[in-house]
């Protein structure tokens, strides 16, 4: 008799159920639709927002399909991709009156088509990879070189204002690779500053040294300080990537972090890659250093600096409008002091300007250095890929408190609300640079799905038709299997929503074609046992549990090559490697108890039973039964 | 049906040294290709930009590679793409600071030709629509290279230990050995052909490795159980009578899976046509390698009925 005891067919039935309902999303289909999401945290996506939304599109005469509120964001599904661009344009202009001073992302988006109650219990369809749906891929290297200058700028700095407050007087704090050299006269004097700098400044390691005449103080970041910043220089750049994609207005973006400095961004749907990478690329951030006014007016000085050798401690730029000047190499603020940049106008010259807002340390310091400077000249760089640009540079006629500052100087409009845009969405904390692009157009992907499903149908259909044909009802069984292994995988693959690329249909494919092997090799045993003169069901029974110890071993050694690739794999090899290992267990499944299950159903009840659908089985020695 | 209507063990065993032979010489011819041929990597383990985008009309390839090389750009490569109005461009990386400019670059120069902006207008077939661009710097494809071998390397060990742990060590060796020469062979076919070697291309040879030791473990899972069951064979006989009794299973699961790969190869375009490829390749040797390879191996180190038996032997005894 072979009988399955209640429990493992009521696995199989739920196992069954369950499959079905999590593949099922797949077969909806997506629709268009429009996502609204707030890019301000002050700025609450609610049931107002909906109402809002909703307003906006009834006075555009724009009828949506349906209106859904989820946890941060209001999704409209539209007719077609022409009642979805229209309403874009029209919940943009109903939202977002001033286009340069945006509170809600408006970004084109699909949404699943199937019905609530699916979505109820997490049935989402597959999640599909960018070369399935289009979309831009970057891989970013975050420079940790580069975060650790810039840590060190803004130390350097940090000190200037601590000797001033503890009365220390220096000959002078200068950046040196990647340490921070105070210069002293006398030694008492050092040993105070040192004690300063203990109490102050726990992440430096300081040591003594001597400089012909002068002595020293060398101070470096500790190992764990500069381990610290690392990991929060790419934890920055990742929350200003988002900040700014945000603004870009993509939906379902991915950013993450790949490695130690590896940062990946995956935009879908975005075709506009040069706005993105532009976007993206840009690696502005702000500085305020003070000129060398004295050096600037100098004109022999300064046709050498135009050279290209400019005096020491100092940094030829030009300045917009194209005059040249020197300025200091000290940094006196950096753009991590910045807390808020809008673009607005002089209130005098009316002309563009960018208004920035500095956090109490910055507005201590520039106080600081703007009572000091009266007179002098300050000029605010612009970095963006390592090169400085000077926006302005004005002179400072007063002391400037509270911590307002205002950019203006030969800007227009746009450009004020650019780099507004730039410094608001947060200054990268360490320059990055592209090293791995990928854009894959909408129709490539819809044709890589097309290819790839159409591979695995016809694998299937040409299995299937030979299994049947070979074995019978015993291969009808084993196609049975697999398609059940096929309904297991793809609802594991909806459920986990693994990211599927065109390598992971390629697995799927693959899969099927190995895991008919588990198949193969216990109808292979059947045959054998009823050859060798079992009874029919008994050659069943055999044949299933001889054939067991046979499909483990090779299924493990499948297994071990699927993990080595899920280690060592990224992108499309990583793809190919979780559906692999998914695979091998859906198909241990689907091919041992699936196919048993329904072995027993048809035969396990009979007593009586005389021969088995399996195909001819050929003895030796005699004629074909 | 069926195919297999075998009378008698056939004596594999006996032309063992033949197949190794074979396999030896081939095994040298993919060595010899590979180190005078060199792999044709694709980009992703290069660096550089590809681009593929598709024309209203097939386009004249020879005045896109002159535009180019006026535009430029040396040492690229421009082909058909599956179809005649799709083409791919590749370019390697340069020492331009702006690499990641590249794509915007080509674009443009292709533009010129499609406008039938060069001296000769008549070939004007329109600006072409862009599909696909990747950009690869440098410090990735080091990088996917040593987790390639890394991965190849926990396999090899990975099936080793499971192999010694399940069957026997001479096993475990001879089943890599047989293997491992048919990641070789694929290697050498790449190599030969210069068929272009990319990550998805890699992710198939690794999988045809632990596809084609399945064989093999069916094999010697056989071989285990007839040492067992049956007395007085010799180890030549064990061997020929475990691959002829699983030869049919063996032909019928690779039939089988070959079929998918074909439909890969008909209907998954381009972009699994390389993937298929080592596929095939892989699931041919394979057969070869793991029956007829593998066992031989196994019979030369020495393995015998003692190795099985033994253990059930001492077991009564540490009962009583």
């Amino acid at each position: 008799m072979n009988r399955y005891p209640l429990w493992k067919n009521a696995t199989v039935l739920i196992a069954l159920v369950l499959g079905l309902l999590y593949t099922l999303p797949n077969f909806f289909g997506e629709a268009p639709a429009v996502q609204v999401a707030s890019v301000k945290s002050t700025h609450k996506v609610d049931a107002k927002l909906m109402a809002q939304v909703e307003d906006a599109l009834k006075a555009a005469s724009v009828v949506p399909q349906g209106i859904v509120l989820d946890l941060n964001s209001v999704r409209v599904r539209l007719a077609d991709t022409d009642t979805q661009l229209k309403a874009k344009d029209v919940i943009e202009k109903a939202l977002n009156p001033v286009a340069a001073d945006a509170t809600y992302s408006v970004a084109l988006n699909l949404v699943s088509n199937s019905p609530n109650w699916l979505t109820g219990i997490h049935a989402l369809p597959m999640y599909l990879g960018l070369d399935l749906r289009g979309g831009v891929h970057f891989l970013l290297q975050v420079d940790m070189k580069g975060a650790l200058t810039k840590r060190l700028d803004s130390i350097g700095a940090d000190l200037r204002s601590l000797m001033r407050d503890k009365n220390i007087r220096h000959g002078g704090i200068s950046r040196e690779g990647q340490t921070v050299a105070i210069r002293f006269r006398e030694p008492d004097i050092r040993e105070k500053a040192r004690a300063a700098l203990a109490d102050s400044q726990p992440d430096l390691l300081v040591v003594d040294a001597q400089d012909g005449a002068d002595l020293k103080l060398v101070a470096t970041l500790k190992p764990e300080a500069q381990k610290r910043i690392q990991e929060f220089a790419v934890k920055q750049n990742i929350t200003t990537l988002h900040n700014r994609i945000n603004e870009l207005g993509v939906a379902e973006p991915i950013i993450q972090q790949q490695g130690a400095d590896r940062i990946v961004v995956q935009l879908p749907g975005v075709q506009d890659t040069a706005k993105a990478k532009d976007i993206l690329g840009r690696t502005a951030t702000l500085e305020v250093r003070m000129v060398d006014d004295e050096a600037s007016a100098n004109p022999s000085i300064m046709e050498q600096a135009a050279r290209g050798q400019p005096p020491a401690g100092t940094e030829y730029y030009v300045e917009r409008g194209g005059r040249g000047l020197l300025v200091k190499k000290q940094v006196v603020l950096t753009g991590e002091r910045l807390t808020d940049a809008q673009p607005g106008f002089d209130n005098q010259t009316h002309e563009a300007a960018v208004h920035l807002s500095l956090d109490s340390a910055g507005a201590r310091i520039f106080k600081d250095v703007t009572r000091e400077s009266v007179g002098k000249r300050m000029a605010i760089l612009l970095i963006e890929k390592g090169k400085g640009e000077v926006v302005t540079a004005p002179v400072i006629r007063s002391e400037i408190g509270g911590g307002r500052v205002q950019i203006s100087g030969r800007m227009s409009t746009m450009e004020a609300n650019d780099v507004a845009l730039l410094l608001r969405a947060g200054s990268l904390a360490a320059p990055m640079e592209i090293i791995e692009e990928r854009t894959i157009g909408p129709s490539l992907g819809a044709d890589n799905i097309k290819k790839g499903f159409n591979s695995t149908l016809g694998g299937f259909a040409a299995i299937a038709v030979f299994m049947m044909a070979y074995y019978l009802l015993f291969g009808l069984v084993s196609v049975l299997a697999l398609s059940a292994n096929m309904l297991l995988l793809v609802a594991l693959l909806s459920l986990l929503q693994a990211t599927l690329t065109l390598p992971g249909i390629a697995a799927i494919a693959l899969a099927l074609g190995m895991a008919i092997d588990s198949n193969v090799l216990i109808n292979e045993r059947v045959r054998e046992e009823l050859r060798n003169g079992s009874t029919p069901q008994a050659a069943i029974t055999a044949g299933y549990e001889r054939a067991w110890a046979t499909i483990l071993d090779s299924n493990v050694t499948t297994l071990i090559v699927g993990v080595a690739l899920l280690i060592f794999g990224s992108g499309a090899v990583r793809g190919f490697a979780v559906v692999h290992c998914l695979g091998i267990l859906t198909s241990l499944f689907s091919s041992v108890i699936i196919s048993r299950a329904v072995v027993n159903w048809i035969y396990g009840r009979r007593r009586k039973l005389e021969r088995l659908s399996i195909g001819q089985v050929w003895k030796s020695g005699l004629s074909a039964k | 049906m069926e195919f297999f209507r075998i009378r008698k063990d056939i004596p594999f065993m006996r032309h063992a040294l033949v197949f190794n032979v074979i396999s030896l010489i081939t095994f040298l011819l993919a060595v010899f290709f590979l180190v005078n041929k060199g792999l044709h990597f694709s980009i992703e383990f290069t660096g550089g930009t590809l681009l593929e985008v598709s024309y209203a009309q097939a386009p004249d390839l020879d005045k896109l590679r002159k535009q180019m090389e006026t535009d430029g750009f040396t040492d690229t490569q421009v082909q058909n793409f599956g179809t005649s109005r799709d083409v791919l461009i590749r370019v390697p990386l340069s020492k331009d600071a702006e690499t990641s400019k590249v794509g915007d670059r080509v674009m443009a120069s292709l533009a010129r030709v499609g406008a039938g902006g060069t001296a000769d207008s008549a070939g004007a077939v329109g600006a072409p629509t862009l599909k696909r661009v990747e950009f690869v710097g440098p410090q990735v494809g080091k990088e996917l290279a040593s987790d390639g071998a890394l991965a190849l390397l926990l396999v090899v060990c990975g099936i080793v230990l499971y192999l010694a742990m399940r069957f026997e060590w001479r096993f475990a060796v001879s089943a890599i050995i047989a293997n491992m020469h048919d990641v070789v062979i694929i290697l050498g076919c790449f190599a030969l052909f210069q068929w272009e070697f990319s990550l998805p291309v890699l992710a198939a040879v690794l999988a045809v490795l632990g596809y084609s030791v399945n064989e093999s473990v069916v094999v010697f899972d056989r071989v285990r159980e007839t040492f067992k069951k049956k007395r007085g064979m010799t180890t030549p006989q064990v061997l020929d009578h475990a691959i002829t009794s699983t030869i049919s299973r063996t032909i019928i699961t690779h039939g089988c899976t070959q079929m998918m790969v074909t439909s890969m190869l008909i209907f998954g375009g381009p972009a699994l046509h390389y993937f298929a490829l080592a596929l095939t390749i892989g699931i041919l040797f394979g057969i070869y390698s793991s029956v007829l390879v593998a066992s031989p191996l196994v019979m030369w180190m020495g393995v015998s009925r003692e190795q099985f038996i033994k253990v059930k032997v001492e077991k009564p005894e540490a009962v009583v």
